[in-house]
């Protein structure tokens, strides 16, 4: 036999060698065209890098094994969802008020994971570092399949109950949901370094916990196998977020010391801007799981106060401190959530899902776990409301808000030292007055007026006469601008919002279940 | 210019100018201490209105459900323009009175602090 010498293959490439050459190895830097004029944007926000491929990337992800893992994922979570529609598994959850929850996840969140897919996009496109860009483009792939795998799976609960029925318009349209829409528009409008900031680190590796914990482990609890689904099949990818997150500060903070200070300062604005959005989520945890899993203050105490302390001592060593105002965060832990669920008492017959006064057990746990603040502030306003119900009179205002102008929430926080007195900021602009419902978002717009003075704000909206149906006339008589503006939010008078014990989903869930809900004791009224 | 922005010198027009609510201009409303009420108002009102017709017609509507209103002693009533201590002329109009358009207007009752006296 003669030996050869060509027969033998190449040896296999290591992980390490396929990833630099499917990431780094198919960029290039352009010649025809300068790289400036290519990447635009990567350099305007006063960002210095010195070297891109410093950039490391946690997880060493190609696009062959992404398609492979993610298609796997996909696969059983479509085939849990099959069995769980032919199961009618919509009747397990323990209660029908839980679905509330899901409601405000599918207009508040879900459109959140889509602009996410958009965002990373944008910002991938204008980072010239290879390592970068691909990171962001796979960000941009899992938030859009985030988003796909929550409308397909909350679908179904569309046949069943109210308010589920124009996720996406109304996300653009609602008061309350420009909350997060506009949170969320403020980090794409801001250049890529900004954005990433802010939404990788500030949002994905600082705050997230505190949103897909309670709506993962409340629906676990509350029998929502639906959204646990979803849940887990985001989970490794939420993952791979929060590492991306860190990373991208750490990088930046190493690449130049001229980077640290800007990025205080995004980190000071986007933990507050944060903070503010996850008011809707301490509500949901403190009043809306009928089975709760934790409280707020709990949550807070737990994931920011001793998770997130812990990240900034470690960032202390970049010459990063904690956020401003976090402290401000810390005295709230006691009253957010009894708030918040005061504005939507106020003005649940303007939303697109149900509101309720707290049951006497349920009473006696905020008693439990706020025992400084729910007996004193809370519990007399609440008992109240439902004196009035009982009485047939459920209250509700029927007066527009004051918003704040960086936020958009309602002006319902109170001063930090005083549970009794709404916090009032303001500043002014060119003569005209600003106001802002705390040092934090007063802060933000100091920074940035420019940007501020353009928010579009639903009351004000409403009031220059942009949130009716088109061809509605004001003019004629008995014109309801109420109505009028829940028409053009697409919601079906009297069944998408409301007190929930007079409520379509109430009363189709007693007739299919056959469980007879006025036999749960209802609010104690004072 | 604070915005850092690709473009110099970029600027902005605000969204809410004075002269995009057909005549009216915004004034928001509070009753400290009285947090029944989640949020302070926004109502848009004529500049010509007189201030006594705002207490008279306006802040019925908008505060009037709160079982302590019909208690309140208007005489007595301590007002607040953007924090600052206002002593208003009931017979002058909004705008005659220092109010713009945006003023944040509170006012506070002594003695009657809320549903239960729980500053409700």
């Amino acid at each position: 036999m003669t030996a050869t010498t060509a027969a033998r293959p190449a040896k296999r490439l290591g992980i390490k060698e396929k990833y630099a050459l499917m990431t780094r190895g198919l960029g290039w830097d352009t010649t025809y065209q300068a790289m400036d004029d290519v990447f635009p944007y990567d350099k305007f926000e006063g960002i210095v890098i010195h070297d891109w491929d410093k950039w490391e990337d946690p997880f060493r992800l190609t696009m062959d094994s992404y398609w492979k893992y993610q298609g796997e994922k996909e696969k059983k979570l479509y085939a849990i969802i099959d069995a769980f529609q032919q199961n009618n598994a919509q009747f397990n959850i323990v209660d029908p008020r839980y679905i509330n929850t899901v409601k405000l996840f599918l207009t508040g969140v879900t459109p959140l994971e889509y602009a996410a897919h958009r965002g990373f996009a944008l910002a991938g496109r204008n980072f010239r570092g290879t390592g970068t860009r691909i990171a962001c483009q796979m960000q941009s792939i899992d938030e859009l399949r985030h988003a796909q795998t929550q409308f397909h799976t909350i679908s179904h609960y569309n046949k069943y109950f109210q308010g589920l029925h124009d996720a996406t318009y109304m996300h653009d349209r609602v008061w309350y949901l420009s909350v997060p829409k506009s949170y969320f528009e403020d980090a794409m409008t801001a250049g890529p370094f900004e954005f990433v900031t802010a939404i990788s680190f500030s949002f994905e590796y600082v705050l997230t916990n505190l949103l897909f914990m309670p709506f993962m482990s409340g629906a676990a609890y509350n029998g929502d196998m639906a959204t646990v689904t979803f849940g887990f099949s985001a989970q490794s990818d939420e993952s791979r977020h929060m590492t991306l997150g860190l990373e991208v500060v750490k990088f930046l903070l190493e690449q130049d010391p001229a980077n640290v200070p800007i990025v205080q300062k995004w980190v000071d604005k986007w933990f507050w801007r944060g903070y503010r959005l996850l008011a809707l989520v301490s509500m949901m945890m403190d009043y809306m799981l009928p089975k709760r899993v934790m409280s707020w203050a709990e949550a807070w105490e737990m994931y920011f106060e001793k998770n997130g302390g812990a990240l900034f001592e470690d960032l202390a060593r970049y010459g990063i401190r904690m956020p401003k105002h976090y402290e401000v965060s810390i005295k709230e832990k006691h009253r957010l959530s009894h708030e918040t669920w005061n504005v939507f008492n106020n003005y649940g017959h303007a939303a697109a899902f149900n509101v309720w006064m707290p049951r006497p057990e349920e009473m006696d746990w905020l008693s439990e776990k706020y025992p400084a603040t729910f007996d004193k502030y809370y519990r007399p306003r609440f008992e109240w409301y439902a004196e009035q119900e009982q009485a047939g009179k459920r209250w509700f205002n029927n007066t527009l808000p004051m918003l704040c102008q960086v936020c958009q929430i309602p002006m319902f926080f109170t001063e930090p030292d005083d549970p009794t007195q709404i916090c009032y900021r303001e500043s002014s602009y060119h003569g005209m007055k600003m106001h802002f419902c705390s040092d934090g978002c007063k802060n933000v717009f100091d920074n940035e007026p420019e940007k501020y003075i353009q928010a579009w704000l639903p009351v004000h909206q409403i009031y220059q006469g942009n949130c009716f149906p088109e061809g509605t006339d004001p003019t004629v008589p008995g014109f309801n601008p109420l109505v009028e503006v829940l028409k053009y939010y697409h919601f079906q008078l009297g069944a998408d919002g409301g007190e929930f014990n007079t409520s379509p989903d109430r009363a189709n869930w007693e007739k299919w279940t056959g469980q007879d809900l006025s036999a749960a004791p209802q609010a104690k009224a004072a | 210019m604070a915005v850092i922005a690709l473009k110099p010198g970029y600027t902005a027009t605000p969204k809410d100018a004075e002269d995009k609510f057909h005549g009216n201009r915004l004034l928001y409303l509070g009753w400290d201490q009285h947090l029944l009420f989640c949020a302070p108002f926004c109502v848009p009102v004529p500049a010509a209105m007189p201030f006594g017709a705002l207490v008279k017609e306006v802040l019925p509507g908008v505060f009037g459900s709160h079982p302590d209103f019909a208690q309140i002693d208007w005489s007595k009533v301590e007002w607040k323009d953007s924090g600052k201590p206002f002593k208003p002329d009931f017979d002058k109009s909004l705008a005659d009175n220092g109010l713009v358009h945006k003023s944040a207007l509170r006012f506070r009752t002594p003695g009657l602090n809320g549903i239960a006296g729980s500053c409700s």
